[in-house]
């Protein structure tokens, strides 16, 4: 290996390393081990017994809607933002990333209080017949909660970026403002978009937190994922625990390739 | 003139933005849908926090049980964010001043606890420590307890906090490229007088924006603390866990207490990350107009 | 100081940075490394200053190796190309930064490092900004504030990284008036890279030019300018018509322009490569000896003419310049003349 002018290279890397395979690599190696201990037919008893069919539908179903949700109005949010003034602009924009910074916790409490049968949404919305809390779409308004500020951040910065002489030539040619939005301003943000829609999908799904007090945790309907391993585990069933983990863990492991993928997309459409 | 002047701005504006009313319209739905959204739930908590009064409230937050729960929330986190300071340092100096082979591998290893389950990340501790895990017998034969007691607590709380500072700085260190140390080494300067005299003060706003997001994180911390604390009243509670605690109990001025407490570390949080961002833009703007500055004759 | 390196061998991936360098600088000299991007100029002066390290080959500094020698400890003042002040210290915690790094026992106290400090900051006429941060500071303050931390250490060679590259042309040209004015008053050895030949021929006592790697010429600026060595250099540095044609007993003929060829004695014609400065083409309205041709376009350009001719419908446009100290031009678009060369080299190939 070549000689280094810069010192310390030995040292950092090897205790970011060291560091990493302590906290991350070898407690994630031990719930493949122990998923895998199960051997191939129970493995595949626990991943697709009905119960955790019914989770999995419920868990990346609600994520799913919250992150379309989320796509719509963190797009109309970040365009908002970006584009156009109105006061209270800067609290506005220091707001939008409350769900990093609330405790999840909180969040839950605060959500079921709310849309509960009494709550300043819920009475409203049930006297019109729509029951939320303990309802797989009180799921969805938590996980559209968590899942908030991901495509608000992802697309402003890309947005803010656009050069408006874009714009400005698309309605020199002749188009007009739906035109140019749809062929110029569209294409050019689609990357980020999803890149954020998939971030905030990524994170509903494995949410725990904000979603336990609004679900009702009533399995086969609503009941997520997380709270399956959750309730295997305090069963001391660890293998079925694990098992349930490696399914959310592979998925996670797509999504994030996915969104690597999407992020070098992102940085080339920009600096193209 | 006067007319053609309007004429002019009233065409630009129709090229490059939408009609008042669209603006009106949208800037409109999308505040509707953050005060639905964001701000009804923030307020909420403390409407409900002082529900019964101020004397409930105060009572809430001294209660012994509350208090420890504090001082465990604060004890987690006061481990957790040093420890993931030292390693976003290092992982960012390493990946940021040197080519090596593995690097994206490293890089994505940092992300991924962001992308694991806060249930998941409880849950592989107790594989690894839990009494019925691998090293669990041994530990207890020795007296030592990890989990359902504090070490658990603050290992979970590591894992989902791991990414905040190696994330932030990383971006940042590779920006700045290797150009200072070099200048630091030709004038003498050891490794060491490197990192602390010229490295670390150019990043210091980049690594304290990491430690706001990872001790917001690291205080609030509900799932992954859930699975390893066993829910010991007095003992291995967080402040979170007691909320949860005290809800399903029913004792919602209680739970919304000590929720407004956490509300409040949320609130702070998002004021001292805008204020570092809105910093962070003004010094980028005062060295651009710098760097842009007719030379002095 | 001098500095010597030795068969100097340096790759980055597929790219041959450096090729085989061997050079000498003397004690005391200002030497310019000349050379078009890329050309593997900067590698040279960074692994002279141990910011790199070669693949083969060796760096003497003083007569003693130092190849392994750690950059901490080679005792070189580098001026980075865009300063690289610390942002967060002070101009003046910047000058004194080299010497507050010391090892305490060689550390100078407080007072003394101050001391150096504000005389270092008088040698670069800045010393009123020692309270300001470099963000409040102009481009060429910046770059004399760089060269005084460099100096602060006493450094036995200086290294310079485009010192100029990054200002605007008119500091540019005071800035290379007074460092030449510095390097007389300090005598440090110093080496400097640039892309800029002006600025290599009026600051440097000699120039090494370098291409793709390799050393092209060593030599005094007048040298350099006077007789290229290469067809590289004689391209890279001045302006020159580049005329192709053959040699052959002594000649070389380009489209009837005949410049002395004595390297191609040879009777058999050989392809070959002519570069004629602008400035050593007579040009004659009448009756002139050389070849004819007709003016193309006149245009005054200071205290000079630049005329194109062409010769013939073959050959390229001929670029000649004459002096002119006003009154009307000797010569009108259209015009019948005579070309013939002064002087030029001829290159095979």
């Amino acid at each position: 290996m070549a000689k280094r002018v810069i010192p310390g290279f030995g040292l950092s890397l090897g205790f970011a390393t060291f560091y990493t395979s302590l906290i991350v690599f070898i407690p994630l190696a031990a719930l493949f081990a122990k998923g895998l201990s199960l051997g191939g037919a129970d493995l595949w008893r626990v991943v697709s017994d009905p119960q955790a069919l019914a989770s999995y539908k419920l868990s990346f179903g609600a994520a799913l809607a919250g992150a379309l949700i989320n796509l719509l109005f963190g797009g109309l949010v970040a365009w908002v933002l970006v584009r156009y003034a109105f006061p209270g602009k800067r609290i506005v924009d220091a707001l939008v990333d409350l769900p990093f910074a609330l405790p999840t916790a909180v969040a839950g409490i605060a959500l079921t209080e709310l849309y509960g049968r009494n709550g300043w949404f819920g009475a409203p919305l049930g006297e019109l017949g729509l029951k939320v809390a303990y309802t797989p779409i009180g799921v969805t308004v938590a996980l559209t909660f968590i899942g908030l500020p991901f495509v608000v951040r992802t697309v402003q910065p890309v947005l803010a970026g656009l050069d408006r002489e874009l714009e400005e030539a698309a309605a020199s040619l002749g188009a007009d403002r739906w035109q140019t939005f749809r062929r110029v301003l569209f294409p050019a943000l689609l990357p980020a978009a999803l890149t954020g829609f998939a971030l905030a999908f990524a994170r509903a799904v494995g949410e725990y937190g904000s979603v336990v007090f609004i679900s009702g945790n009533m399995p086969f309907r609503t009941e997520i994922t997380p709270l399956l391993i959750y309730s295997k585990l305090e069963q001391y069933d660890y293998a079925a625990a694990s098992a349930l983990g490696m399914v959310m863990l592979l998925f996670s492991f797509v999504l994030l390739l996915l969104i690597n993928g999407l992020q070098f997309w992102t940085v080339k459409r920009a600096g193209g | 003139m006067a007319t053609l002047e309007i004429n002019v701005s009233r065409v630009t504006e129709r090229a490059v933005s939408e009609a008042p009313w669209l603006r009106r319209l949208l800037v409109g739905i999308a505040l509707v849908f953050l005060l639905a959204f964001l701000l009804v739930p923030l307020f909420l908590v403390f409407r409900e926090a002082f529900s019964q009064g101020a004397r409930v409230y105060l009572a809430a937050l001294s209660n012994p049980d509350a208090r420890h729960a504090i001082k465990l929330t604060l004890t987690a986190a006061a481990v957790a964010v040093p420890l993931n300071v030292i390693f976003g340092l290092a992982a960012a100096w390493a990946i940021s001043k040197f080519r090596f082979r593995g690097k994206q591998v490293m890089i994505t290893l940092i992300d991924l606890p962001f992308a694991v389950s806060p249930v998941i990340a409880g849950l592989i501790y107790v594989l690894l420590f839990g009494s019925r895990g691998w090293l669990g017998p041994w530990l207890e034969n020795n007296g030592l307890h990890i989990i359902y007691a504090v070490p658990g607590i603050v290992l979970a709380t590591v894992f989902v906090t791991f990414p905040f500072v190696a994330r932030e700085l990383i971006p940042v260190m590779q920006e700045q490229g290797v150009t200072h140390e070099e200048a630091a080494l030709t004038l003498g300067a050891g490794g060491w007088q490197t990192f602390w005299r010229v490295t670390l003060p150019s990043v210091k706003w980049g690594l304290l924006y990491g430690v706001i997001l990872c001790n917001a994180r690291a205080m609030g911390e509900f799932g992954a603390v859930s699975v390893v604390s066993g829910h010991i009243r007095g003992k291995t509670n967080t402040l979170p866990l007691h909320v949860e605690i005290l809800y399903n109990e029913y004792e919602f001025a209680a739970a919304f207490a000590c929720a407004s407490l956490l509300a409040l570390l949320a609130v702070a949080t998002l004021i001292a990350k805008s204020a570092l961002e809105y910093k962070h833009q003004r010094d980028r703007e005062r060295s651009l107009r710098a760097a842009a500055r007719q030379e002095e004759p | 100081m001098s500095i010597e390196v030795r068969d100097l061998s340096k790759r980055f991936g597929a790219f041959q940075a450096l090729d085989d360098v061997s050079l000498t600088f003397n004690s005391g000299e200002l030497v310019a490394l000349l050379g078009p991007s890329g050309c593997g100029k900067t590698t040279l002066l960074r692994i002279i200053a141990g910011l790199e390290y070669a693949d083969t080959g060796a760096v003497l500094l003083a007569g003693e190796d130092a190849t392994a020698t750690h950059v901490r400890e080679r005792g070189v003042g580098f001026v980075f190309q865009h300063y690289a002040l610390f942002r967060h210290m002070t101009v003046f915690d910047n000058v004194a930064f080299g010497l507050s790094v010391r090892p305490r026992r060689l550390r100078p106290d407080k007072g003394d490092i101050a001391r150096r400090v504000h005389r270092l900051l008088e040698l670069v006429q800045l010393d009123w900004l020692a309270d300001r941060y470099p963000d409040q500071l102009s481009g060429g303050q910046r770059q004399r504030i760089a060269l005084a931390r460099a100096l602060a250490v006493e450094p036995r060679v200086l290294l310079l990284d485009e010192p100029f590259g990054a200002l605007d042309a008119r500091v540019r040209k005071d800035l290379r008036a007074w460092l030449r004015r510095l390097h007389d008053e300090l005598h440090v050895t110093s080496v400097f890279v640039t892309h800029d030949q002006e600025e290599a021929l009026e600051v440097a006592d000699r120039v090494v030019v370098i291409n793709q790697g390799r050393v092209e010429q060593v030599g005094t600026p007048q040298e350099i300018y006077n007789s290229p060595a290469t067809p590289f250099v004689y391209g890279f540095i001045g302006d020159a018509n580049r005329l192709s044609g053959q040699a052959a007993a002594g000649w070389a003929d380009f489209h009837g322009l005949r410049v002395a060829a004595p390297e191609f004695g040879q009777s058999e014609p050989r392809p070959v490569t002519g570069y004629i400065r602008p400035h050593d083409i007579e040009l004659k309205s009448e009756g002139g000896t050389g070849v004819a041709g007709r003016v193309e376009s006149v245009a005054q350009v200071g205290a000079a003419l630049r005329i194109s001719v062409r010769v013939g419908e073959s050959a390229p446009s001929l670029q000649v310049e004459l002096p002119h100290h006003g009154g009307h031009w000797p010569f009108a678009v259209g015009q019948a003349v005579h070309a013939r060369p002064r002087a030029g080299r001829v290159f095979a190939g």
